[in-house]
């Protein structure tokens, strides 16, 4: 079982009562609300809580990419990887994920993580989605062409990186009459790569592939849909004719540790609470809009909105398995569960949340790398494998 | 006043709904945003005095999604098509809002089948100055409220539950929307080199309170069609065949009547 603290650096210091008045913190809340003063205090502490993963054992940390958002203040995941890499010596460093249809020339991220996987001599772990609805409220790219360009930038994005010399590619998308980046990865053929998603079909049957075998994330999503699609995933390996290693599966998860169950639910309820109602809510027209995601699948969302954008609390989200709070022995009993049911390699454990602040954020993560991860790791050691790698 | 016969006419490989009916010049509608539902009652209401052609434009309503359907330059190469394929000529067409934006695209290729044009609520333009409504932004119920001045009738119009059928054709039609106008955003950042290349008689129609394009798009249209005229309804937002359809419809008889004498704009 591997381990990786993930961030998504939310302004936490935004002004909740006087941005109450705007409908969601995504594009529509104006960056007057960002005081730079202690938004530079914000990267100097997320970055030291990342940079203390290493020290307190985890394998990897993982750095996410959202724009013109309270929610989280990394628009450009390369900048904060490329902060983390020379002040980490072992941990891989996993970018989940560069929003490939967002950007017009996708080999500027061929180059960019590239260049990190060199600087880092291969501890770069390459994630690519999609981009969340509201990204493209935010950066205008059309979403009826989501997939197209999704697809088409990896297909370059691989051929950048695995055919040598100077190539060419002419898609529906993209053009260049010289395809030949310098540097090329670090590692052969190139840094792994990983696919956070909420759960989609077309997602599996192509990232397990036997051409790609992608490392597939189920991420905030309710235990029983990380089941469903984990699943869903060994058994489209399955049809591929092959089987699944639990390398290939990850869990994304935000987790909260306290001295007892009951200080921890206290303690993290309304950063919690803030995180889902305030910093991540939006209106379904953000998080869905036309073309994102298929016509039969927008077929229900009218009459399920309630659940799809409203608010949720603490307690909900424990229940569903959406959030894992507790003592170390209720977390670790979890996480245990879970894993001995799904045997997912990776764990995406997510400290900071919302409005959690510095000192809440290291408890747990001292109480999570001391009391859990060690317990978790010696029980995934002693379990023999679901099969061979 | 005649009820529009459905069909199904391939063009361009596109398997297309076209409603036609009544008798008399060639009338050709394109309807906006929401879809031909809301201009059908419209258009038959002109068929005492044409003959009206209103299309589903590929992509929307009960027309297939063609492969080649990127934008909104494949749109008006459609057009060309289908008025070719359908041997019109001296076409009188009318356009609202992506509808309008339609008509100006084919227009400024060429004119050679029209006659006149009439520009509602037209998209196509973009304004350094004035902002346009965001309908992508909007929650449907809120698209009615702010594209109707009166909220009583925007009230009414909401209060009619679509069918299942109708909701899917909705769908539909809000995917086809964005694939033509989400970026740039409702408009084409070359045409307005090349709007003086149309010369049929141009007559626009803005209502006084649109709020999806506001007034001094109208305006700047005005600006750049030669010959053009505008005419403001007092009392109406962004769909004047839904707000005023009786004024609207003046307006149109009476300028298509005056370019019965005319050819090219002056």
């Amino acid at each position: 079982m591997k381990f990786t603290l993930f961030h998504l650096m939310p302004y936490a210091d935004l002004d909740l009562d006087a941005a109450k008045d705007y409908p969601t913190s995504w594009l529509q809340t104006p960056n007057t609300f960002y005081d730079p003063e202690k938004g530079a205090a914000l990267y100097d502490r997320y970055l030291t809580e990342l940079e203390r993963g290493e020290e307190l054992g985890f394998d990897g940390i993982a750095v996410n990419e959202h724009h013109s958002t309270a929610y989280g203040i990394m628009p450009s995941p390369i900048v904060t990887a490329s902060a983390l890499a020379r002040r980490t010596k072992n941990v891989t460093i996993a970018i989940l994920g560069s929003a490939l249809p967002l950007r017009g020339h996708p080999l500027t991220l061929a180059e960019e993580h590239a260049m990190i996987d060199n600087i880092t001599k291969g501890r770069l772990i390459t994630g690519f989605v999609r981009g969340i609805g509201a990204e493209y409220h935010v950066w205008g790219v059309n979403p009826v062409f989501s997939h197209e360009r999704f697809h088409e930038a990896h297909d370059l994005i691989i051929q950048a990186w695995t055919e040598p010399g100077i190539t060419s590619w002419h898609g529906k998308h993209y053009n260049h009459e010289y395809v030949n980046i310098w540097p090329r990865p670090y590692q052969k053929p190139h840094p792994p790569i990983w696919i956070p998603s909420q759960g989609s079909r077309e997602t599996i049957e192509w990232a397990a592939h036997p051409k790609r075998k992608y490392v597939y994330l189920q991420t905030f999503s309710p235990t029983k849909s990380v089941q469903k699609y984990l699943k869903m995933y060994r058994d489209q390996c399955e049809q591929y004719g092959y089987t699944c290693s639990d390398k290939q599966l990850g869990w994304a998860v935000p987790i909260y540790v306290a001295e007892t169950d009951e200080i921890a639910r206290k303690e993290a309820k309304v950063h919690y609470e803030n995180f889902r109602n305030r910093f991540l809510k939006m209106p379904i027209e953000m998080l869905l809009p036309p073309g994102y995601s298929s016509i039969e699948s927008m077929k229900g969302v009218a009459a399920t909105k309630a659940q799809i954008v409203g608010d949720v609390t603490l307690e909900l989200c424990i229940e569903l398995g959406m959030f894992i709070c507790g003592s170390p022995e209720t977390v670790r009993q979890t996480l245990e569960h879970h894993w001995k049911t799904m045997r997912f390699e990776h764990l995406l454990s997510m400290l900071q949340f919302g409005t959690l602040p510095s000192d809440l954020t290291n408890k747990s993560m001292d109480l999570f790398a001391k009391e859990v991860m060690p317990k978790l790791r010696s029980v995934a050691a002693s379990t023999p494998a679901l099969a061979a790698e | 006043m005649a009820v529009l016969a459905k069909d199904m006419i391939e063009i361009a490989g596109c398997k297309t709904c076209i409603r036609r009916g009544g008798s008399g010049p060639t009338l050709l509608y394109l309807h906006g945003a929401g879809g031909s539902s809301n201009v059908v009652g419209f258009a038959e209401s002109l068929t005492d005095k044409f003959e009206v052609i209103v299309p589903d434009h590929p992509g929307f309503g009960e027309s297939d999604l063609p492969a080649w359907l990127d934008n909104i330059h494949d749109a008006a190469y459609f057009y060309l098509d289908l008025l070719k394929q359908l041997n019109l000529r001296d076409v009188h067409i009318v356009g609202s809002s992506l509808g309008g934006w339609i008509a100006l695209e084919i227009a400024v290729r060429s004119t050679n089948r029209i006659k006149s044009l009439v520009l509602s609520g037209a998209a196509g333009l973009n304004s350094k100055d004035t902002r346009r409504g965001d309908i992508f932004m909007w929650e449907p119920p809120q698209r009615i409220r702010n594209m109707i001045v009166d909220q009583t009738l925007a009230e009414k119009i909401l209060s009619v539950k679509p069918t299942e059928e109708q909701a899917a054709i909705a769908v539909k039609n809000e995917f086809a929307t964005a694939r033509l106008a989400w970026e740039p955003r409702f408009y084409d950042p070359n045409l307005h080199k090349w709007l003086h290349r149309i010369d049929v008689p141009t007559q626009i129609v803005w209502g006084d309170n649109d709020k999806v394009f506001p007034l001094p798009f109208g305006e700047a249209l005005h600006r750049h069609i030669p010959g053009s005229t505008l005419t403001v309804i007092p009392k109406c937002g962004h769909l004047p065949h839904v707000e005023q359809p009786d004024r609207y419809k003046a307006i149109i008889n009476s300028f298509i009547d005056s370019t019965a004498s005319k050819g090219a704009a002056a």
